[in-house]
């Protein structure tokens, strides 16, 4: 595998990233009673943080040139 | 109706169909056409991570902790951004060194230490049996509800089956059997099973399709969708309170920790470092992993909290344990079929799990604890066998039987203990010692063997204490005293309250202090003394993995003497003797020799058949084994940092050659330009030569000619005799003036030519220019209008130079300027940093593709064969060159019909480019 550096940093960044949305003090912000969607807001944020999260590592892979 | 006939015959359907996958990848693997060489099938097995403590257990965490079961996935994913750096590098490592367990690779990693991997195994199996225990209760108890259709019956309420109707035995005896049969085949150098991962991936996929298919029944067929379930949940309190996480500071401590447990877990639980490195075919395949097995984790989690919601609400007396809704949901309402594919999907994931954490179980028990033993007991006189490869293979099956016996021991002694229910996690938390050792060991070239044996045991030894021993004790297997009241009545010594620390729940608790005592360990013995010099050596392998990955670089670090006739043997007793013969052969033709007669015994020889060795036994044993044939020379530590240092300064004076040959290559490349120049110069010099004396011989023939006429006709008449000799003199000004502009340019391009710079005035260098050429104006009748600005800055010039230019702009604008309505303008303007000259003529104008060969030598538009010349062709090149001189720019603009403008800058301040004046 090509250890394209670049591709790297970018998962990097998403990890990073992860570790800001996935706790304290974001957590905290969603962590109250509340529905978005029909969906209760933490579950709605957990869940929507980490499709996201699974969308950037996705397109940091396959869109990479080497 | 669900008999337990259907039920087992479905199930061993299923069995089959997984027998057939796993005999199908093997001769297709044999055949050499994997299928399994594909990164999506590869990101599937690594859903291996999925056991039936996600498939069952997830809902049952999901009804007691709402969103607290999604920590354990969301680490994972966390982890798989740094994969790209973490396990790029491990998998590399672990190919370049034939490593083939985890604890192969601590051990290797410092110094081939068989005590390292000892220890590391002691772990792995004390951490791991219990969860195969787990995974063995969970098929066994679904089956028994499954059995019990349609009446919902807990398997607790049943009693312990005696052992002869124990489903758990049958099913740990088939696993036994598969994964002997698909995990020793035969030993492989590399220990990859190719057939047995195509089945795992299979068994993803199965277990993913039966969550998702229960999850969408509960979801939207027994209530209308997400929404549906959230409202309904929200108005029952204790429902409510599932879907928030409690606000204080230790549940999210304990968020965190178990993101970070999982973290761990995801890199170091045996099965996924035997399915993520040891299986691995090509770490091509990593890439795609990384946002693929998220995704599957993602995806079988989507259902977890309506399916625990909805089983809340549909059994809202507690009377069914909510481990088990995925089943009893179907079941209740009346859907066998869908009950029956959701017992798959669990057998398929608890199958999954045991047989590959059996495997690699197996592997380490094998290499790192029994061979080590075996071959130093003398009395075996191992020494003495000629094929121990046998051996090894029974031993590996031998060891896959006890690891399952042992699983269902502790199953049935454990029954519904805590010390079984609650070993998700307190696995994990065993796992996640062997971070420090594994992450040290690839980016910390200090680490030593003595640290990592501290690190380990400090840390193991504090998780037997906080969470294994608590696990018991609450399991009433041990007496609670210790916890309530600490070890010898020592409050300070609580287990889960450690030197009093509270506010953590248990695992965080003991993450941290084993986390604490593992990693001090680690660092604080390593950094005693300096690492000695295999250390030295395997350190350098694994940190700089990526540097000499051809594996030809650890041969530096051996010296000694040996002979093939005593390395062969020894491979064939560990590979059998074909294969070591094959192995032998295929190294010798890779050197380019015929035979293996002709291997020379060398260092690099000696790496690989240790390399070979280690495939087989174990980094540790291979080590102990090949020392045992071949004499050694122990290399110095100092040696070995000279080789270290050798390797580096190698590396610096390649970089540095590599430097100096591309810088090599520019210069060749500027050298070929300057070439081609230079040719193309000589090329021009020729042409201004033979151009040159064409102009001269012009003049020169009319002027012979007439002279000639002259003298041979004496009688010409007076007239006419004026007319010739006035043509002679036209011709020898011509002839003149041709060759002072040949020197001119001649000077100007050589850089001779003398320069009197100085403020010059514009406005007088025009006026006096007019001046000059009015006559030529009032000869032809040709107009001429000024429009100077007045204001003009003075600029840095030579006077008469200036002059020149304009008389030539004025002369060929009075030339090529309409006969009958002649008409010339003079413009002087200022411009930003410039001052400008335009000299317009109303003439036919200068074709575009004629507008640069114009300032050519020797160039005048027109067909020069036909029409006489009207002038030398190098007046407009002059000009440029004296214009360029100083500082500004000569250029023409015209088009065909409407006359032309030549113009030119001269820049304001005076400062022209100072190179030119040096030249």
């Amino acid at each position: 595998m090509n250890r394209s550096i670049i591709t790297g940093q970018r998962l990097a960044a998403v990890f990073l990233l992860g570790c800001v949305l996935f706790n304290y003090p974001l957590i905290a912000l969603f962590n109250k009673p509340g529905e978005l969607f029909d969906i209760p807001l933490l579950y709605f944020f957990l869940f929507g943080a980490w499709a996201i999260l699974i969308g950037l590592m996705a397109l940091a892979i396959e869109r990479r040139k080497d | 109706m669900l008999q337990g006939w259907v039920i087992a015959s479905v199930s061993f359907a299923y069995l089959g169909v997984l027998f057939a996958i796993a005999y199908f990848g093997d001769k297709r693997a044999d055949a050499g056409r994997s299928v399994i060489a594909n990164p999506t099938i590869y990101a599937l097995s690594l859903a291996v991570y999925c056991t039936t403590w996600t498939f069952y257990g997830s809902v049952g965490r999901a009804a007691s902790t709402g969103i607290g079961f999604l920590p354990i996935y969301l680490g994972p994913t966390l982890m798989a951004g740094l994969w790209w750096f973490v396990m790029l590098k491990i998998i590399r490592i672990s190919k370049a060194n034939r490593i083939t367990s985890i604890a192969d690779f601590v051990s290797s990693r410092y110094g081939k230490s068989q005590l390292l991997g000892g220890l590391v195994t002691v772990i792995a199996v004390v951490g791991i049996v219990p969860y195969i225990s787990l995974q063995l209760k969970a098929v066994s108890n679904s089956f028994t509800i499954l059995l019990h259709y349609p009446e919902i019956v807990m398997p607790a309420r049943t009693g312990a089956q005696p052992l002869l109707q124990d489903s758990a035995l049958y099913i740990a005896m088939i696993l036994a059997a598969f994964t002997i049969l698909f995990g020793t085949r035969h030993l492989d150098a590399t220990e990859r099973h190719e057939g047995m991962v195509a089945a795992i991936a299979f068994e993803s996929l199965v277990k993913l399709l039966a969550f998702v298919a229960v999850g969408a029944f509960v979801t939207f067929g027994i209530y209308n969708g997400f929404g549906d379930i959230f409202d309904r949940a929200e108005v029952v309190p204790k429902l409510k309170a599932l879907m928030t996480v409690a606000d204080s500071g230790a549940s999210y401590g304990s968020w965190w920790s178990l993101t970070f447990l999982s973290m761990l877990s995801i890199m170091f639980l045996p099965r996924q470092f035997q399915i993520a490195v040891v299986e691995n075919v090509n770490e091509r395949h990593l890439a795609r992993a990384i946002w693929l097995f998220p995704l599957y984790l993602l995806i079988i989690n989507i259902f977890v909290l309506p399916i625990a919601v909805g089983g809340m609400l549909h059994f809202p007396d507690g009377g069914v344990d909510a481990d088990t809704f995925v089943l009893t949901l179907p079941m209740a309402e009346r859907q066998e079929a869908l009950a029956l594919f959701v017992f798959i999907g669990g057998l398929s994931a608890a199958t999954g799990m045991v047989i590959v954490e059996t495997i690699a179980l197996s592997t380490m028990v094998c290499n790192d604890l029994v061979m080590p033993v075996l071959l130093r007991w003398k009395a075996l006189r191992l020494h003495e066998e000629r094929d121990l490869s046998g051996l090894l293979l029974s031993i590996r099956r031998w060891a896959i039987a006890g690891i399952l016996l042992l699983g269902y021991i502790y199953f049935r002694a454990a029954g519904e203990a805590y010390a079984l229910v609650g070993i998700g996690l307190i696995s994990f938390a065993a796992v996640a010692q062997f971070a420090p050792a594994i992450f040290g060991g690839i980016y910390w070239k200090g680490g030593t063997r003595q640290g990592a044996i501290a690190g380990l045991t400090a840390g193991f030894a504090v998780w037997i204490y906080t969470l294994l021993l608590p696990s018991f004790a609450k399991s009433g297997w041990l007496s609670l005293d210790f916890i309530r009241e600490g070890l010898f009545g020592m409050t300070l010594l609580k287990p889960q309250q450690l030197f009093g620390l509270t506010g953590l729940d248990e695992i965080s608790h003991s993450l941290f202090w084993s986390m604490l005592a593992n990693i001090g360990c680690y660092v604080a013995v390593s950094l005693r003394k300096r690492p000695d010099v295999v250390e030295t050596g395997q350190g350098t392998l694994f940190v700089d993995v990526f540097r000499h990955t051809e594996g030809a670089e650890s041969s530096r670090f051996w010296r000694g003497s040996a002979q093939v006739q005593d390395l062969l043997p020894l491979i064939g007793r560990f590979l059998g003797p074909e294969r070591a013969q094959e192995a032998f052969l295929a190294y010798a033709r890779r050197r380019g020799l015929a035979s293996i007669d002709q291997l020379q015994a060398n260092a690099d020889l000696v790496h690989y058949a240790e390399t070979l060795l280690a495939g087989a036994i174990g980094g540790a044993s291979a080590r102990v084994m090949v020392a045992s044939v071949v004499k050694e020379e122990p290399l110095g530590i100092d040696e070995v940092m000279n080789i270290l240092d050798e390797a580096s300064q190698v590396r610096a004076y390649s970089r540095q050659i590599e430097q100096k040959s591309r810088e090599l290559e520019a210069a060749t490349g500027e050298l070929r330009a300057a070439n081609e120049r230079l040719k193309e110069l000589d090329r021009m010099k020729d042409d201004f030569m033979s151009t040159v004396t064409h102009e001269l011989r012009t003049p020169l023939t009319s002027i012979r000619s007439f002279s000639e006429i002259l003298l041979d006709d004496p009688k010409t008449n007076l007239e006419n005799r004026k007319k010739f000799l006035a043509i002679i003199v036209k011709e020898t000004e011509r002839l003149t003036r041709l060759i002072n502009q040949v020197l001119d340019m001649a000077k100007i391009e050589s850089g001779n030519a003398e320069w009197h710079t100085a403020e010059v005035d514009l406005h007088e260098v025009l006026e006096e220019s007019i001046a000059a050429t009015s006559s030529l104006f009032s000869d032809k009748r040709i107009g001429l209008s000024m429009n100077l600005a007045g204001d003009v800055p003075k600029v840095k010039a030579d006077r008469d130079r200036l002059i020149q230019v304009m008389l030539n702009l004025l002369s060929n604008a009075v030339k090529f300027c309409d006969e009958d309505r002649g008409q010339v303008t003079v413009r002087l303007s200022v411009g930003a940093d410039a001052v400008r000259v335009d000299v317009e003529d109303n003439g036919p104008g200068i074709g575009e593709a004629d507008q640069n060969t114009i300032f050519e030598k020797f160039r005048q538009v027109g067909d020069t064969m036909t029409a006489k010349p009207q002038g030398t062709g190098l007046g407009l090149p002059i000009s440029r060159q004296i214009v360029e001189h100083f500082g500004g720019r000569l250029w023409v603009e015209s088009s065909p019909g409407e006359g032309a403008t030549f113009s030119f800058t001269l820049p304001k301040d005076g400062e022209y480019d100072a190179r030119k004046e040096e030249r």
